[in-house]
């Protein structure tokens, strides 16, 4: 009883004291966002975080953004979010999945802050969703991949068995194996999105067993490095990693916010934001491919290019049939293709990969 | 020359007196870090301790933020005081989420107000599953509970990893790594409308008044201290120092595996691949800076949770990295462990070649 | 000889692996020897980390930057050291407030290190050596932390077991109160203990950002400082024990990800939990002989020494 009197006063004293604050500061609108690591991951916060200076750039004095890293999935989160809100945040962006349902809770608390999920499916009024559609990046590399492979053994460092990866393993087996039937894909999983010792051996275990493209779903530059080591190929994730391995980097598969994000916080200022979802792929930029490297002959980096192009004027669709599930049943028949409900949820093997997926009830 | 002197007794007064203290030091050098930093050191210190609790809400988060703490940490100091080294609470903790939580994922159609009862008693039963194979370990093949009940962790949370990418997935969740949502029945009563405060609060309070009064009151409490204190003098007097392992180990584990439980089923109310931001290791510093007594308990957990409170806080008000939180934290930590001296030591200032005795 | 081909690399890897669980866990060991538990070896591993990245980047000199790494881990010991030996606060809760402070120093002195590469630290190269199919590159191909990770060992075991020093030390660690009587300086051996774990510590992490995999990013130790606590326990407190631990460790962690690559229809969580378990069981396995376990772990650790005056 105590307790909430002085609490009740407290309150009322903020309730107060907020008001004369939100008066004085209505000329600058503030942005959240939300990240589930630091931003010294070099890995997907990283990216974010360059997406929210991407909008302070874009907007001057007239934006304020703010972060909160390292907020755990779990019970964490919804303090956050919420605080945010209750802070006068007219944007916020809470980027990892795990931030779904805390962030539907606090919306509809809210409803004057709009909210920008980030790989999720829920929405509300003020709650939009985004993601990007990287396994189109990852079908342009699966080409190469099954192009510059001599063993036909690729390597996929993997982080969690969730759809997102899948996903991803999946496009890239297609992709090689439309260019190379021989390829088989073999998947380490490390249990973490960021260990760098444990990516890196994984690499390596991959590699002993006769992988020489090292992929990698998981933030860290280590299995790139590796490959730059082990003297075999891999691919950057997240960002340009040419940096870490000169040599060995193919390419990288880029994750670009910053347009999305300008685009999103505008809208919000014009008074324009509608609850959708964006699922922006090649076409949007929000997945870029990085300079490919000089030592990929030419005939191969044109193979890429078709698909790329393909990929954004519509003609190729990775998940187009036939497709065939790894125990070799037929999963997509000739003439159609999965859907996004589909791709979404995405929890089998296409054939060609190795290993065994943990299953569901 | 200045030489530190054991008191004869405790200083009563110095239990009150030395958080002060610590409060006045943490004051000093964190004005230096945060000038260093650029940032106002009045700003950054109102934002940590002041700004998190400034409404009602917030003091619902932070008692909210606090309670997993206070679980595990009481539990932990039973043990810690018969020097029962278990720092697997967090292993133990994500059983009790598992047991309870895995009782909604099979009832989940269930109506029932014996549900929400029955998952608390399985998480503690899960947690307490999960204190007892070190225990085992440690009274049979007298193998050491630090590195059992750590190792006991990873796999804990790997299980807990298996579990929620596979067969314990949302069936309507696109096979995403969550649970169901958890209904009503299963979800802990909010004890203040409007906030998150849930009965887990309640719970916490229960268990540090339980092992209030076990300490004091009981002999099995009597046996703890004594063997924590003298373990010699403990086997003469007959006391099974084995009891007083498994009796410690099963009781952190449950109180850790309730944690657990009231966590998914509060203010979670749901089953997640990270339940725990680390409750279970930062509730063995609340247990120590809690002079492993319950009231302590009670107070450093809530201490501890502002400076996560206050981390968030000053990242979002003052753009401060969460690096800048660990490096803060720490500091308040040495100040208060350091200050602790005071209560058992006074500082003399004693001339050379003069007998004091 | 081309039969063990596919051997050469699977222990190559475990040598990375295991290398800086080494460096910290028999640095920590010496401390733990004297009778002082530091939890915090976490937090002094990740300062050696970004301690050796920022040297190595900003002079080129690895020498330099493996020397700043033990410096920062020592720095953090210190702190330890006033905290728990000189204001006797309680060293549990200390080392893992060090841990908190660690984290936080290093991803606060590294902000300007993320995604910045360094060269890895050289390995050795002796011509007609390290050419020898399968043992040339395992013995002779290592980089000169790897094999100063043996020598390590050694003088350790050396130092504990054969020096008067040594004695001396566990003494300390056995009976503050006899060492004390005698007239040996319990708060002044622990010091030198605790710093040295430090700075073993800082080594380890030091090897984390030049060679296991060379860069800086926060956090990057992911734990490594746990596992380092947990095989000093595994190796009873013995010097060769930890090295065999370390490898065992980081054995079976290179295997279950070749389990995985090879296909093993068993899911990845249950694969990754076998090196966890292994430890464990394992250590229950050697637990049996309770004196002779006795005869190694230091009575007196996490007990606080004042002189009785």
């Amino acid at each position: 009883m105590k307790l909430k009197n002085i609490a009740g006063l407290l309150g009322a004293a903020v309730v107060a004291g907020g008001m004369l604050a939100s008066g004085a500061a209505s000329a600058q609108e503030k942005i959240g966002f939300v990240y589930v690591g630091p931003i010294g991951d070099h890995g997907w916060t990283y990216r974010h975080d360059i997406g929210r200076l991407a909008v302070e750039k874009a907007f001057g004095d007239k934006v304020k953004t703010t972060y909160v890293e390292s907020v755990k999935e779990g019970a964490d989160s919804e303090r956050v979010i919420r605080k945010m809100a209750a802070d006068g945040h007219k944007v916020i962006f809470t980027t990892s999945f795990g931030f779904m349902n805390p962030t539907v809770k606090v919306a509809k608390q809210f409803p004057k802050s709009m909210f920008e999920h980030a790989t999720g499916y829920k929405r509300v009024d003020n709650v939009s969703t985004y993601a990007a559609r990287f396994y189109e990046g990852r079908y342009v590399i699966g080409k190469i991949a099954g192009k510059m492979t001599k063993t036909n053994v690729i390597g996929y460092v993997g982080s969690f068995p969730i759809p997102e990866v899948v996903r991803g393993i999946n496009a890239t087996t297609l992709a090689a194996r439309s260019v190379n039937p021989d390829v088989q894909v073999k998947v380490a999983w490390v249990n973490t999105w960021y260990d760098p010792g444990k990516e890196g051996d994984a690499a390596k275990a991959l590699i002993d067993q006769g992988a020489d493209i090292i992929l990698q779903h998981t933030d860290s530059p280590a299995p790139l490095q590796v490959a730059e080591s082990r003297g075999v190929w891999g691919v950057g994730q997240a960002s340009d990693m040419s940096k870490f391995a000169a040599k060995a980097q193919l390419t990288a598969i880029i994750d670009n916010w910053d347009k999305y994000y300008v685009d999103r916080v505008k809208a919000a200022l014009d008074g324009t934001w509608k609850s959708e979802d964006t699922w922006g792929g090649l076409d949007s930029k929000m997945v870029e491919i990085a300079p490919y490297n000089d030592a990929i002959p030419a005939d191969v980096v044109a193979l890429a290019e078709e698909a790329h192009k393909g990929i954004i004027d519509g003609s190729i669709k990775p998940f187009a049939g036939p497709i065939k599930a790894q125990d070799g049943t037929v999963k997509v028949k000739e003439g159609e293709a999965l859907d996004d409900g589909a791709l979404l949820g995405m929890d089998w093997y296409v054939e060609g990969v190795q290993g065994k997926l943990p299953k569901g009830n | 020359m200045l030489r530190i002197e054991k008191r004869p007794e405790p200083a009563k007064s110095m239990v009150y007196l030395t958080p002060v203290l610590a409060l006045f030091l943490t004051v000093a050098s964190s004005t230096i870090l945060f000038s260093v930093l650029g940032v106002s050191p009045i700003e950054a210190l109102d934002n940590f301790f002041v700004e998190p609790v400034k409404d009602a809400y917030g003091v619902s988060e932070l008692l909210v933020k606090a309670t997993p703490l206070i679980l595990c940490a009481i539990g932990l100091s039973v043990g810690f005081r018969a020097n029962v080294w278990n720092i697997g609470a967090e292993g133990q903790l994500t059983m009790g989420a598992i047991f309870g939580g895995g009782v909604f994922i099979y009832l989940y159609d269930v109506d029932s107000v014996f549900l929400l009862p029955l998952m608390i008693v399985m998480g503690a039963v899960g947690g307490a599953l999960w204190g007892a194979i070190p225990a085992f370990f440690k009274t049979k093949f007298n193998a050491n509970e630090i590195l059992t009940s750590l190792m006991l962790v990873y796999v804990a949370l790997l299980l807990l990893s298996l579990l929620v990418h596979g067969p314990w997935r949302d069936p309507d969740g696109f096979n995403f790594p969550e649970s169901r949502t958890f209904s009503q029945s299963a979800t802990m009563p909010i004890l203040w409308e409007g906030t998150r405060l849930h009965f887990g609060w309640i719970l916490a309070l229960l268990a540090a008044l339980g092992a209030w009064l076990m300490l004091a009151k009981t002999l099995v409490g009597f046996q703890v201290k004594v063997i924590g204190a003298a373990p010699l003098a403990g086997s003469y007097a007959g006391f099974s120092q084995k009891k007083i392992i498994w009796f410690s180990l099963l009781l952190a584990g449950g109180l850790a595996g309730i944690a657990g439980v009231s966590e998914v089923s509060g203010p979670i109310g749901q089953i997640l691949p990270s339940i725990s931001p680390g409750y279970g290791f930062t509730a063995i510093i609340v247990a120590f800076l809690g002079r492993l007594h319950p009231v302590g308990i009670i107070l450093a957990g809530i201490l501890m949770a502002l400076t996560y409170l206050g981390g968030e806080t000053a990242q979002i008000n003052l753009g401060l990295p969460i690096a800048v939180t660990g490096v803060f934290q720490g500091m308040v930590l040495f100040f208060l462990l350091a200050c602790d001296v005071l209560v058992n030591y006074r500082f003399r200032f004693k001339s050379y070649g003069k007998a004091v005795s | 000889m081309s039969g063990f081909d596919w051997l050469v690399p699977v222990i190559l890897t475990v040598i990375t692996a295991a290398t800086p669980l080494v460096f910290a866990a028999i640095g920590e060991l010496v401390t733990e020897k004297s009778g002082v538990l530091n939890l915090g070896v976490e937090g002094m591993m990740l300062v050696g980390a970004v301690a050796a990245f920022a040297t190595a980047t900003v002079t080129g000199s690895y020498i330099l930057a493996i020397f700043a790494a033990a410096a920062a881990g020592a720095v953090l010991a210190l702190l330890f050291g006033i905290l728990t030996l000189s204001l006797m606060a309680n060293q549990v809760a200390t080392g893992l407030a060090l841990t908190l402070f660690g984290v936080g120093l290093s991803a606060l002195a590294g902000q300007d290190f993320v995604g910045e590469p360094v060269k890895a630290l050289a390995k050795l190269n002796i011509e007609g050596l390290t050419d020898i199919p399968v043992i040339g590159p395992i013995l002779f191909g290592q980089d000169p932390l790897v094999y100063l990770s043996f020598v390590l060992v050694a003088l350790v075991s050396w130092f504990l077991y054969k020096t008067k020093a040594g004695l001396v030390l566990r003494a300390v660690g056995d009976s503050h109160d006899a060492a004390h009587s005698i007239g040996y300086s319990v708060i002044g051996i622990r010091y030198l203990a605790v710093l040295f774990g430090g700075a073993m510590s800082g080594i380890g992490g030091a090897y984390l950002s030049l060679a296991y995999t060379p860069m800086w990013a926060e956090n990057m130790t992911a734990g490594r400082g746990w596992i380092a606590l947990a095989l000093i326990v595994f190796a009873t407190w013995k010097p060769g024990l930890v090295l065999i631990g370390a490898y065992m460790f980081g054995g079976i962690t290179i295997l279950q990800l070749h389990a995985q690559a090879a296909g093993l229809a068993i899911p990845s969580q249950v694969l990754s939990m076998l090196p966890y378990l292994a430890t464990v069981i394992v250590l229950v396995l050697i637990s049996k002989d309770e004196s002779r376990i006795r005869k190694h772990a230091p009575a007196c650790i996490g007990k606080i020494f004042h002189p009785a005056a």
